[in-house]
């Protein structure tokens, strides 16, 4: 078996037991939801305002559903010591790595797919006219949140106090993902596109440098 | 049990000396140096600024290395040095976040500004403070010390963004005093005031460092003899 399918054997388990219970995906979706809805409330923004505003909230939201269903991607295996069945596996630690980024990659792919057009509705904003720009934005950002939120979660998940730990870890090290996220998604809603090559750049140098260190030092999480 | 090596000779040198050069560098600073022709007095804290920013990131830096080291080596010695060198690197870095408003409120007119360099040095700020959050959670030292390290490693790729973020953005922050685009931009009685305070820091960085990493062995031989209780 080479990596790849190895990869698809642990994704394919991974999925298995999210259909079965189908807990994160479904605490992710309400959860986004419902800070939409807050932000709705709480902002109460006229629609000239929504073109500044809106970036910065859809990308809150995401980054606070994400970090939710995250918080369950390794403790989960904790139950019954599924964690010790899982490195006892005859792959790669960095296959299990990665079968878990894809599947929580998936799991976001879903809630904005879901959550995204919710905001455009909620907050009675026309789609923007470069589509496939927000969709790129999008995934870069996802990625680079998920790539490094994933190995982060692993590490928050062998301490005491995972759930409460995760955010700490997670918010500082995606602070700058985010920045150039809600920059860039800004440069599409107001229709100006000019600035934003910097930030789509700096957002795929955090791709790349996020996925790269886990492959080095996932290795090291797991030992027993 | 592990010997602590001491040299309490070396010790008072070094205190004696870290003294002597932090009140040279608040002579220089304060008194000596003159005073700048626009921004007046409060451009003094720069040197204390500048010193405390360059230390913090050189106490991150070596909170680094050592990560690296542990994890090649797993010698209890370097998760010491990590831990300690991050936590004096957290209190360098609070004194810049302190100092920075206070001379930014008169010069800038704002306490605070969302400028790249502001925002990593903060977001640098809470990465060291996660940092000792995952070392108190844990109670087994092995994985303290691995987690640590892990996260040791990951959280200085912010450190050099910091650096740069002045070289390779245009900021509010002023530009770099030493290797910027003018070499070094200091008038002359400025530069002894700068590099007196950078030395004295630097003494003051290695006498916490001494002195915390002996607490540490220390406590790492009470729990040793409490086990063997």
């Amino acid at each position: 078996m080479n990596f790849a399918s190895k990869v698809q054997v642990l994704l394919w388990k991974e999925v298995k037991s999210e259909l079965r219970t189908k807990e994160m995906l479904s605490a992710m979706l309400v959860f986004a939801l419902l800070v939409a809805v807050s932000f709705g409330f709480a902002l109460e923004i006229a629609r000239d305002e929504v073109t500044k505003i809106l970036p910065g909230v859809i990308w809150v939201t995401l980054t606070f559903a994400g970090i939710l269903g995250l918080n369950r991607s390794f403790v989960a295996e904790r139950q019954n010591d599924c964690i010790y069945g899982l490195m006892l596996c005859p792959v790669d630690r960095s296959a299990i790595y990665v079968a878990k980024t894809l599947m929580n990659l998936l799991l976001m792919a879903i809630v904005e797919l879901i959550a995204i057009p919710m905001f455009f509705i909620m907050f009675n904003y026309p789609l923007p006219a470069s589509l496939g720009m927000l969709i790129l934005v999008l995934f870069l950002g996802t990625y680079s949140f998920m790539v490094i939120g994933t190995f982060l979660s692993a590490l928050a998940a062998s301490t005491r106090i995972s759930e409460i730990l995760l955010p700490i870890l997670m918010i500082p090290m995606i602070v700058p993902v985010l920045i150039c996220a809600v920059q860039v998604t800004g440069g599409i809603f107001s229709g100006d596109l000019s600035g934003i090559s910097l930030y789509l750049k700096l957002l795929i140098t955090f791709g790349a440098i996020y996925s790269g260190l886990p492959f080095i030092l996932f290795d090291y999480l797991l030992e027993v | 049990m592990a010997k602590n090596r001491e040299n309490p000779g070396l010790d008072r040198l070094l205190a004696w000396l870290t003294f002597f050069s932090l009140l040279a560098a608040l002579y220089l600073a304060l008194v000596y140096a003159p005073t700048e022709k626009t921004m007046g007095d409060v451009q003094r804290i720069f040197y204390f600024h500048v010193a405390s920013a360059w230390i913090g990131m050189f106490a991150f830096l070596v909170v680094f290395v050592a990560s690296i080291a542990y994890l090649a080596s797993k010698d209890t010695k370097w998760d010491i040095y990590a831990y300690t060198s991050a936590e004096i690197g957290v209190i360098f870095t609070t004194v810049v976040l302190v100092t920075g408003p206070i001379w930014a409120y008169p010069i800038w007119h704002t306490w605070w500004s969302w400028d790249p360099r502001l925002t990593t040095t903060l977001i640098m700020w809470f990465l060291y403070l996660a940092y000792g959050k995952i070392r108190s959670s844990l109670g087994e030292e092995e994985k303290r010390a691995r987690l640590a390290a892990v996260f040791g490693i990951i959280s200085f790729v912010d450190v050099p963004i910091v650096f740069m973020s002045i070289r390779w953005w245009k900021t509010l922050h002023p530009a770099p005093v030493v290797g910027g685009s003018q070499g070094l931009a200091l008038a002359g009685g400025m530069i002894p005031a700068f590099f007196v305070s950078l030395f004295a820091f630097t003494l003051l960085y290695l006498f916490f460092m001494r002195r915390s990493v002996r607490i540490e062995r220390m406590r790492a031989e009470v729990r040793a003899i409490k086990e063997n209780l």
